[in-house]
Order: C-alpha cells, then sequence, then structure tokens
C-alpha cells in the first residue's frame, strides 16, 4: 500500500504541487511553442530537426534568435555566440538558486539541464517559505520541457503545410513576438538607453556590414550603454 | 524524418552552450555577487540581444513593418504576450495592403 508509506505521499505532494504551479506558464507556452515549430519549418528546417533542437536547447529566447537568423547553412559559431548572450543570465540564476534546493552533484547537475525563467522563478518564490525538493523540480521542469517538445514538434508538422509565412504575416510574429519579450524587461532609464542604442547600431550594422554581425554588435553596444548610464553606486 | 550535418553541428553547439551556462552557477554560488554598474550591464544583456535580433526587421524592411513595429511596442505595455503577437501580425498585413 504505496498511499501508506508517508515518504511516498510526500513525493506525491511535492509533484502535484509542481504540476500545479507550473501549469499557467505551460499552458502559455503552448501557442508560442506551435509558433517556433511554424516558422522554424517556414526556414527549411525539417521537423526532426525542429524536435532535436528543442530536446537538446530546451531554451526558448535563444531558440527564437536562431531561427530569426536562420540562413543554409547554419553559421555555427555565430548562433553559439547569440545563444551564450542570450542564456548567460542563467549562471546568476543557477547560482541563486543552488543553495536553496538541497541536491547531490550528480542529481544537481541533471536537474539544472531543464533550468528556465518559469521554474527558476517558480522555484524561488516557493524558497521563501519552505525548502525546494527534487520531488518538486522534477514535476514542474520536466513538466515544462515535455510541453515545450511537443508543442513545437506540432507546430512544426503544421507549418509544412501552411506554405510561405509572408502571405499571413506569420514573418513578422517573430519581431512582435521579441518586442512583447522587450516590453517584460519594464521602461527604466536603464532598460530605455540600452534598448534605443541596441536597435540603432543593430540595424546601422546591418545596413552597412550585414547579417549577422549586427546581432553581437548592438548586443554589445547596448550593454556598453547601460553600463554608463546606470548610477556608479551600487544599488542592488 | 532528416537532419542535416551542419544544422545538427549548430544545434550541438547551442545545446552545449546553453547547458554550460545552466550548470556554471552551480561552481560559482558563493562567490557571484554582482552591484551597481556591472549588474546593471549583465541585466541587459536579454533586452539587447532581442532588440538587436529584431532591428534590421523592425527599422529597415520597409514603413509596413517600422509602423506595424511601433503599434506593436505600444501594444506589448497593454496586453498579454499572444494578444500583443496577434496585434503586430495583424498591423503588419494591413499596413502591407496600404502601403
Amino acid at each position: 500500500m504505496d498511499q501508506i508509506n508517508p515518504y511516498r505521499t510526500e513525493l506525491g505532494r511535492e509533484a502535484r504541487a509542481g504540476l500545479r504551479d507550473i501549469a499557467p506558464a505551460a499552458i502559455a507556452a503552448i501557442p508560442i511553442g506551435l509558433l517556433f515549430g511554424a516558422v522554424a519549418a517556414g526556414k527549411g528546417m525539417t521537423t526532426a530537426e525542429v524536435t532535436l533542437m528543442s530536446t537538446l536547447v530546451f531554451a526558448g529566447g535563444a531558440q527564437f534568435a536562431a531561427i530569426e537568423t536562420w540562413i543554409h547553412p547554419a553559421p555555427i559559431l555565430t548562433l553559439a555566440f547569440a545563444t551564450f548572450l542570450i542564456n548567460v543570465r542563467h549562471v546568476l540564476m543557477g547560482a541563486s538558486l543552488s543553495p536553496k534546493m538541497k541536491l547531490s552533484r550528480t542529481q544537481e547537475l541533471l536537474a539544472y539541464f531543464f533550468l528556465t525563467d518559469e521554474s527558476w522563478a517558480l522555484a524561488e518564490r516557493r524558497a521563501l517559505d519552505r525548502p525546494v525538493t527534487g520531488a518538486y523540480w522534477a514535476a514542474m521542469a520536466g513538466m515544462l520541457f515535455a510541453n515545450w517538445v511537443v508543442s513545437t514538434t506540432l507546430g512544426a508538422v503544421l507549418g509544412s503545410f501552411l506554405g510561405d509565412p509572408a502571405r499571413l504575416g506569420a514573418d513578422f510574429a517573430f519581431t512582435a513576438l521579441f518586442i512583447g519579450l522587450i516590453a517584460g524587461f519594464g521602461r527604466s532609464r536603464v532598460t530605455l538607453v540600452t534598448v534605443g542604442t541596441s536597435a540603432a547600431v543593430a540595424a546601422l550594422v546591418h545596413h552597412f556590414i550585414g547579417a549577422p554581425w549586427h546581432v553581437a554588435c548592438g548586443a554589445i553596444a547596448g550593454i556598453a550603454a547601460a553600463y554608463l548610464a546606470a548610477p556608479k553606486e551600487a544599488r542592488a | 524524418m532528416s537532419v542535416d550535418t551542419t544544422t545538427l553541428l549548430a544545434i550541438l553547439a547551442m545545446a552545449a552552450v546553453t547547458y554550460i551556462t545552466r550548470i556554471a552557477g552551480l561552481f560559482v554560488a558563493d562567490r557571484l555577487v554582482l552591484t551597481g554598474r556591472a549588474k546593471a550591464a549583465f541585466d541587459a544583456i536579454p533586452p539587447a540581444v532581442l532588440v538587436a535580433v529584431i532591428a534590421p526587421t523592425a527599422l529597415t524592411t520597409g514603413w509596413a513593418e517600422a509602423i506595424a513595429a511601433a503599434i506593436t511596442a505600444i501594444a506589448a505595455f497593454r496586453l498579454p504576450l499572444l494578444a500583443t503577437v496577434a496585434v503586430g501580425v495583424a498591423s503588419v498585413v494591413l499596413l502591407r495592403g496600404v502601403i
């Protein structure tokens, strides 16, 4: 009788809490995943390639950026560098979360493969009033992972039937999605200076030098602008 | 079910870089405390990259795209993410028909 075993009950309760907490984020990610798959298919990626990318990379922002600038053959170093820039925030997230989730080193190396903005935010919130267990993390992060792989794959299958994405304005969907994501970083003075500088430098570099240099040049100019625009005194 | 070799290598490179960023924090947890300008620069990385990726499409493709991007930006501060995307796509289709 598993139900009477208190350890099993505890695991089940933690797993259910994880699923409950991640549900809104997972549901919101479904249409985004479908869109990713469809546009990736429109750019010439096969369904197998989309599934493989979602499974191994599992990072929405980096995948969107890769697809937006996708060309054949894929520019490996450029993609790796853009991926690094977009995902380097994980270092801070992992550093902050790891003391709050008690796992062995082996468990950590597995668990942090599934680190995302959403699962990190939920785990940090839960850590405010109770310890974050492996069962909670596994249910939450695993659910988001399965959800992403399935929805992007489905999007790729459906997208290959849709034909030219520009006909439906779908080529603009990523631009609109990115504008929505950028707005999520707020309207502080530093953010506005960052965004303005990055946009101007990227557009100029793209016009006068060409892709894919605009991504790195614009991003570095924006980061430098944020450094200069921020107050000197630590406000953390 | 085909996978291009260069695409596979690109995916593997992206996956390796991403995994390293995910586990790197485990090894610096007690040392990494950013403050002031360094923290501002670090926090600016995601929006700076996202903007750089879309700037050519949004600003230099044509008037339809530039105006649609402006409309999308206004919507982005008021609507949820998916509604923002819908507004952006609808505006670009309309503007392309008009301009």
